[in-house]
């Protein structure tokens, strides 16, 4: 199987543009992703092979295109709602949680909302506390959505054909960081499973549980816990709801250590979430207290070294592995 | 526009329209009594005094157009075609009710009417319209989208989007704003700056009328010139519809903020004896007509009550269904 050197930007872009081909009632919307070309760059290219219907700018009206999106899916179409950021994503958090979420158990299942919501996530690049949180833990709270997370190449190319494929609301979260994540990619790769969390690195002393833009530190943390003999285990989450309990309790009985990576805020977090799964199912696998590395809580600061101090860093996930290792 | 204006339809049309309206306010009545007898709970939105907008619009759209409506819904889900028992076990929670007795009063859904609930969050079906009309332009379907709200919903960022939207899409969506002067208990002169709801949509480019909505001849009328409209150039049409509820907004509400009078001076522009005052005065109907014709809706609520009655409970075991769609393990 021959693969090709590509980005992660690439491989959105790449997904997008084949399910526009494959189906006709395909077609992306949100704000600046026809002239400009996605604020990414993720769409650059597409208003000119697929038009203006297909490839569809919005007004400055997340809740208003969102719910129009909904509606659309409501009306048979399959419409990918791109939303510039999750920041910007609360202006449509109303249409998310109150329509998209709700619509298919209160109509006791009549309706379905095929819709596919994608967003940038998190900080990192130095854009100050409107545009750099990372707030999956609010949609991923919410029953009546699927929550997923590319952090691979794979990922990126695959899980949106598998979100079109399904008949209920997903919810992509792009890491900002990753768009120009650089790798092979088979050529001939397509949709995903959107359900199983993945073991990126097997290891036996301890569990490092992650998902998208923090998976390079955790892996990098690995690397450098291996250097010290401690063998972490690194599993990338992928769905965010559901959570895949049955890989997270099999690899953490297995290590009986484990660290969460999160970079949301660690109170009511996502991490909080997992802690208590594994409390719940595990708690007599452990040897050691369950630890987190989250986001510092504040909102997210302008200046490198503040915006750096505030985030999960694989220094600071190796400090904790070393923790409960004993090292 | 005043009624004399609006030529009133032959006897059969008048009889209809007629019809529409009484069933809604006997069965809104009964709802009440039912509510009162802790048969029905939560929250209760009546319709009696706006049964002509419903029933006006409605009569214009074509089977396969769709309605999105708010949480006082019942009179659209009864004009729209739904059977009026399975209406009433969704007041009762039955499983026989519209949307399996999950939503209740607020939330009625039919999809073979292409009814779209009962949305109660105010304003926040306006895009989902908008996005249904989107789909037919797309798949280049001759329908219409019927979007009902209130006027409390034109002080909503969603109103403004969504307007934008249809307007800048050329989208095939009929906005009906149902105003009847209260966002609950606060008076549209005391909460928005520009009280002429249709001007408002005018600023969008929509073509926009304001209308008596306590005369259903004249909202049949405006309903059938702007589905009209939109079904020869695909553009959205906005009506305002000056109206009034007569009960209060739900049934915990002791309308401190508006004066008896009000509404006893509305009561007096009822839409239902006023159309009937005009049948009798053209000579088009009889005081026996509406005798039979009452005697009829009579006949349809009780079969809807007993229906209701009949009904079982969802079983438990079903709580987590169709939260998604199951799939094949």
């Amino acid at each position: 199987m021959s693969a090709a050197r590509t980005t992660y930007r690439e491989a959105v872009r790449a997904a997008i543009r084949a399910a526009l081909l494959d189906d006709e009632r395909v077609f992306l919307m949100g704000e600046d992703v026809g002239s400009y070309g996605g604020c990414f760059g993720v769409s650059k290219g597409l208003l000119e092979e697929f038009g203006p219907e297909r490839i569809r700018d919005t007004p400055l009206s997340e809740s208003g295109f969102t719910g129009a999106g909904i509606g659309a899916a409501l009306g048979g179409m399959r419409p990918i709602v791109e939303i510039m950021t999750v920041n910007f994503s609360l202006l449509a958090l109303d249409q998310i949680v109150n329509s998209a979420a709700t619509i298919r158990h209160m109509s006791d299942g009549q309706f379905s909302v095929p819709l596919v919501i994608r967003m940038a996530t998190g900080a990192g690049r130095q854009l100050a506390a409107q545009h750099s949180h990372s707030l999956e833990s609010f949609y991923a709270h919410v029953p009546g959505i699927r929550v997923v997370a590319p952090a691979t190449l794979e990922d990126a190319r695959g899980m949106l054909p598998a979100a079109l494929a399904d008949p209920d609301p997903v919810v992509i979260f792009e890491h900002t960081s990753l768009y120009n994540l650089e790798g092979e990619l088979a050529e001939d790769a397509g949709a995903v499973d959107l359900d199983r969390a993945a073991i990126r690195r097997p290891g036996r002393d301890v569990t490092l549980v992650t998902h998208g833009g923090s998976l390079a530190k955790t892996l990098a943390a690995a690397a450098t816990l291996a250097e010290e003999g401690i063998e972490a285990e690194v599993i990338d989450l992928r769905s965010l709801r559901p959570l895949d309990d049955a890989t997270i309790i099999a690899s953490v009985s297995r290590t009986r250590r484990a660290v969460m990576v999160d970079e949301g805020w660690r109170t009511m977090s996502l991490a909080a979430e997992l802690v208590t799964r594994i409390v719940e199912q595990a708690f007599y696998e452990l040897d050691a207290p369950l630890a987190r590395v989250c986001t510092a809580e504040v909102p997210i600061p302008y200046p490198a070294h503040l915006e750096q101090a505030a985030l999960p860093s694989a220094d600071k996930i190796v400090a904790a592995a070393r923790r409960l290792t004993g090292g | 526009m005043s009624r004399a204006d609006t030529e009133l339809p032959g006897r059969e049309e008048g009889l209809q329209l007629l019809r529409g309206m009484q069933r809604i306010r006997r069965f809104e009545d009964r709802a009440a009594e039912l509510y009162s007898a802790m048969k029905i709970r939560g929250f209760l939105h009546l319709y009696n005094g706006q049964e002509a907008v419903a029933v006006g619009v409605l009569q214009a759209l074509h089977e396969d157009d769709a309605v999105v409506a708010t949480y006082r819904e019942h009179g659209h889900a009864l004009a729209a075609g739904l059977p009026m028992g399975e209406v009433m076990a969704e007041l009762y929670g039955r499983e026989q009710g519209s949307s399996g007795g999950r939503g209740g009063s607020m939330h009625i859904f039919d999809a073979e009417h292409r009814f779209y609930g009962g949305q109660a969050i105010v304003a926040g079906g306006l895009p989902l319209a908008v996005g249904l009309a989107l789909a037919d332009q797309m798949q280049h379907r001759p329908r219409v989208t019927a979007c009902f709200f209130g006027e409390g919903a034109a002080a909503e960022g969603e109103f403004h989007e969504a307007l934008n939207l249809a307007a800048l899409w050329t989208l095939p969506v009929l906005f009906v704003c149902e105003n009847n002067l209260y966002a609950m208990g606060t008076a549209l002169g005391r909460s928005q700056a520009e009280t002429d709801i249709h001007a408002r949509a005018g600023g969008y480019g929509i073509e926009s009328t304001a209308l008596d909505g306590m005369d259903v001849v004249a909202v049949a009328a405006a309903a059938r010139a702007a589905v009209t409209g939109i079904r020869e150039d695909g553009k959205p049409r906005f009506l305002e519809c000056h109206t009034y509820r007569f009960r209060a907004h739900s049934m915990f509400d002791a309308q401190l903020y508006r004066p008896r009078e009000e509404i006893e001076a509305w009561k007096k522009r009822c839409p239902i004896m006023g159309l009937r005052q005009r049948l009798l005065a053209a000579e088009l109907a009889t005081e026996a007509d509406f005798a039979a014709l009452e005697q009829d809706i009579e006949a349809e609520v009780e079969a809807a009550v007993a229906f209701a009655e009949a009904g079982s409970w969802e079983p438990v075991e079903q709580l987590a269904s169709h939260v998604m769609t199951e799939r094949e393990a």
